[in-house]
């Protein structure tokens, strides 16, 4: 068993508590793992991603080579794609459809969603949304993480367990917030596979 | 043992700690930061009473780090790359001089430049200053590497040089620890002089460093991080330093590896293993995530011996990081690139926060200087280095810390006038307060714009030095206190603020303006904080 998985967005967006949910969950099931990330300039509003590797034997190399992604996972529609190359051809790509502008000249949105669309395997949500909904704005990070849950062969209680050691020091409520997240956007997965 | 999750950064600081160090020296910057911010975050470095403060920079925190191995306990300096280019003075020196209690030096280079202005190799400066240099492939290498470095430094009494790339220091992977070690008692070198670079002395230390050659090099060739692979098919042998060989083992999951392999992480070369995979080899391989600097040694001026393939020759491409694709492009393996990016995506580069205090200064500098024209704007190292982008085009230089002081005196004195520096506090007592004292002793008509946010905002907002003192010190170094005017870069106070920077751009001597308001994320964190 082996999971390449591409996690982007923007700086600030929360992908690092994706990739250490993950991690957590991931060493909870003995699995072998390495997770690099791009620290420095791209705190600043710039496109942020990280590689996630897991497996059940030793792991090589800290990048993921070109088409050997099994999954794109983004919390922002535009830089899902920017990392396409790295999107193995039967990958899944699972973002989210609400895009942070920050930039003077982001383009169409419609444009952007329709080349997520054009992906034979995809899975796309507002998890912006589908978090306020929750009564949770701050958790569409976990939300997306939940919307890849059912890719990622991992036990959905070790994504759990995984949630409640990286947010408990925040305190039981931010904990439950984030359960809910998680499972909401599982159900919109599950329903879309 | 203990498994652990760690980060390269975090796996050096928590080596060094089991390792019994007294203290940690550094100066921020990426992809190094995380050493000290751990030991910082560190219960175990508490208890132990591990000193743990940022220096004002890489020099005087190599300093500090040599006076306490001197007092004979063990330490760590971490820094950048481009650091090691302040700390090269002590840095070299103290090959020469040796330690007492171990040291080690950690060096993060940043192969792409991620955030750096250069890709400088450091093992360049392990070869110059003639120490061992470790380079970890792995963060289980990087945690027992800084370990057994101290072991290393403490048995050849010199400092031991461990040199990471940015991809090692920013990814986690599983570390299992050692056992923990005691912190060394203080203890005088047994030698008074041999800290005494006096010529005379100096003479015979450094005949006591080239006496060690021999003994670092047998050290690498027993190092069990230096490992020779045997394989049937000797038309090509690959030698890999550091994480290159998990970039070419990535290539053989799949596929059965049949050449020979030398694995390089510890230097100086390993001669013996160098010249056996040579000598049963047609051609070599060097992949290196850096300057192609084995290469260039094995290949040599002359390329008189075994042909070798790498960086130099176009076998790999001459800069930026190494990657697994690299690598397979160089073996010929087809490489199973997913689908193009689509034209739709556009770059998003970083830019200065909303609310942050760089923006409004800019905003009156460049309406001051719209009378004068373009191209009279040093600047320097910091989130304000982002005024050069849209909408600011504010700056015209950024090229070592300190350097806009300096480079704005430097056009001052060939005529071109106004000129202006626009450095960060953190740069500014980094690097800056020298070449103001040089505009001050010169009377340069300078105007110097320290934009302070008390923090060292660019690598996560770690303490800066001169927080609080940065009018005192520079009328300290003897700026006149009418030329020394704080402002508060504020929207509303814009008229004012630019009124100002007008007048002391007339003002034909040195003029410091300091627009003092804290980082917005500061700020924030600090609110928040409060909250809890
Ligand atoms: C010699 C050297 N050391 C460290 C760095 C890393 N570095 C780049 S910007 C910066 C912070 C500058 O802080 P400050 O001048 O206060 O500006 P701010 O980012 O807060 O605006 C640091 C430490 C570097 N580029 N060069």
């Amino acid at each position: 068993m082996k999971t390449d998985i591409i996690l982007s967005g923007v700086g600030g967006q929360g992908i690092v508590s994706i990739a250490a949910t993950i991690g957590m969950a991931a060493i909870r099931e003995n699995l072998y793992l390495k997770q690099s990330e791009v620290h420095g300039m791209s705190q600043r509003g710039g496109a942020v991603q990280s590689n996630l590797r897991l497996s059940d034997k030793e792991i090589m190399s800290d990048l993921i080579p070109l088409g050997g992604a099994e999954m794109i996972l983004s919390v922002e529609p535009m830089e899902s794609l920017r990392y396409l190359p790295y999107l193995s051809r039967q990958g899944w790509l699972v973002t989210n459809t609400s895009p942070y502008v920050n930039i003077p000249n982001y383009p169409d949105i419609e444009e952007v969603i329709r080349e997520v669309e054009a992906l034979p395997n995809h899975v796309a949500l507002d998890a912006d949304k589908i978090a306020k909904d929750t009564g949770s704005a701050r958790s569409s990070n976990i939300v997306m993480l939940g919307a890849a849950s059912p890719f990622l062969n991992l036990p959905v209680e070790s994504l759990q367990e995984g949630i409640r050691q990286i947010f408990g020091r925040k305190g039981e409520d931010i904990v439950n917030a984030n359960l809910k997240a998680f499972e909401a956007g599982r159900k919109v997965a599950e329903n879309n596979k | 043992m203990q498994t652990l999750l760690l980060m390269g950064d975090e796996a050096i600081a928590q080596g060094g700690l089991d390792a019994g160090i007294s203290g940690i020296y550094a100066y921020p910057g990426t992809p190094s930061t995380e050493i000290m911010e751990y030991v910082q975050m560190s219960k175990m470095a508490k208890e132990g009473n591990v000193f743990s403060n940022w220096s004002a920079n890489e020099k005087t925190a190599m300093e500090a780090a040599l006076g306490m191995s001197y007092a004979g306990k063990r330490s760590i300096v971490c820094m950048k790359h481009v650091g090691l280019n302040v700390a090269a003075d002590p840095f070299i020196n103290s090959a020469v001089t040796g330690v007492n209690g171990g040291m080690v030096v950690a060096v993060a280079d940043d192969p792409s430049m991620h955030s750096s202005q250069n890709e400088q190799d450091s093992r360049f400066y392990g070869k110059f200053a003639l120490l061992p240099v470790l380079e970890p492939s792995s963060q289980q290498e990087a945690y027992e590497m800084t370990y057994k470095g101290f072991e290393l430094s403490e048995k050849y009494q010199v400092p031991v040089l461990l040199r990471l790339t940015t991809r090692l220091a920013h990814s986690r992977s599983g570390v299992e620890r050692l056992e923990r070690r005691e912190q060394n008692k203080i203890r005088l070198p047994e030698d008074p002089r041999q800290f005494v670079l006096l010529p005379a002395i100096a003479r015979k230390r450094y005949k006591v460093l080239l006496s060690h050659q021999k003994g670092f090099e047998s050290e690498s060739e027993q190092s069990p991080y230096n490992a020779y692979f045997p394989g049937q098919d000797k038309s090509t042998g690959f030698i890999v330093c550091g994480l290159a060989y998990n970039y070419l083992m990535e290539n053989f999951v799949n596929r059965e590896l049949k050449n020979p392999l030398l694995k390089i992480c510890q230097y100086p070369l390993p001669r013996k293993l160098v010249e056996q995979i040579a000598s049963e080899c047609e051609q070599l391989l060097v992949i290196e995530d850096g300057y192609p600097i084995v290469e260039e040694m094995l290949k040599g001026f002359l390329e008189k011996g075994i042909k070798v393939k790498g960086r130099l020759d176009g076998t790999l491409p001459r800069d930026g990081e190494m990657t697994p694709d690299h690598v397979a492009n160089a073996l010929g393996f087809t490489v199973n690139k997913g689908k193009d990016v689509p034209s739709v995506v556009t770059g998003r580069p970083p830019s200065m926060c909303k609310g942050c205090s760089h923006i409004d200064m800019y905003n009156s500098l460049n309406e001051a200087l719209e009378p004068y024209g373009e191209g009279r704007v040093f600047s320097d190292i910091g989130c304000y280095t982002l005024g050069a982008l849209e909408p600011f085009n504010a700056i015209n230089s950024c090229v070592d810390m300190g350097a806009s002081v300096t480079m704005a005196k430097g056009a001052a004195d060939a005529g071109l006038c106004p000129s202006v520096a626009v450095i960060g506090d953190s740069t500014f007592t980094h690097s800056g307060i020298t070449g103001l004292l040089d505009c001050v002793n010169d009377g340069s008509p300078v105007t110097i714009i320290i934009s302070d946010n008390s923090t060292t905002a660019m690598t996560g907002g770690q303490t800066s030095s001169g927080t609080g003192r940065i009018d005192e010190i520079c009328r300290g170094v003897g700026a006149d206190p009418s030329h020394v005017k704080v402002i508060n870069p504020l929207k509303k106070y814009h008229d004012q603020n630019t009124e100002i920077i007008k007048q002391e751009l007339e003002h034909k001597g040195v003029s410091v303006i300091i627009a003092q308001r804290e980082c917005i994320q500061t700020a924030t964190r600090k609110k928040k904080e409060k909250k809890k």
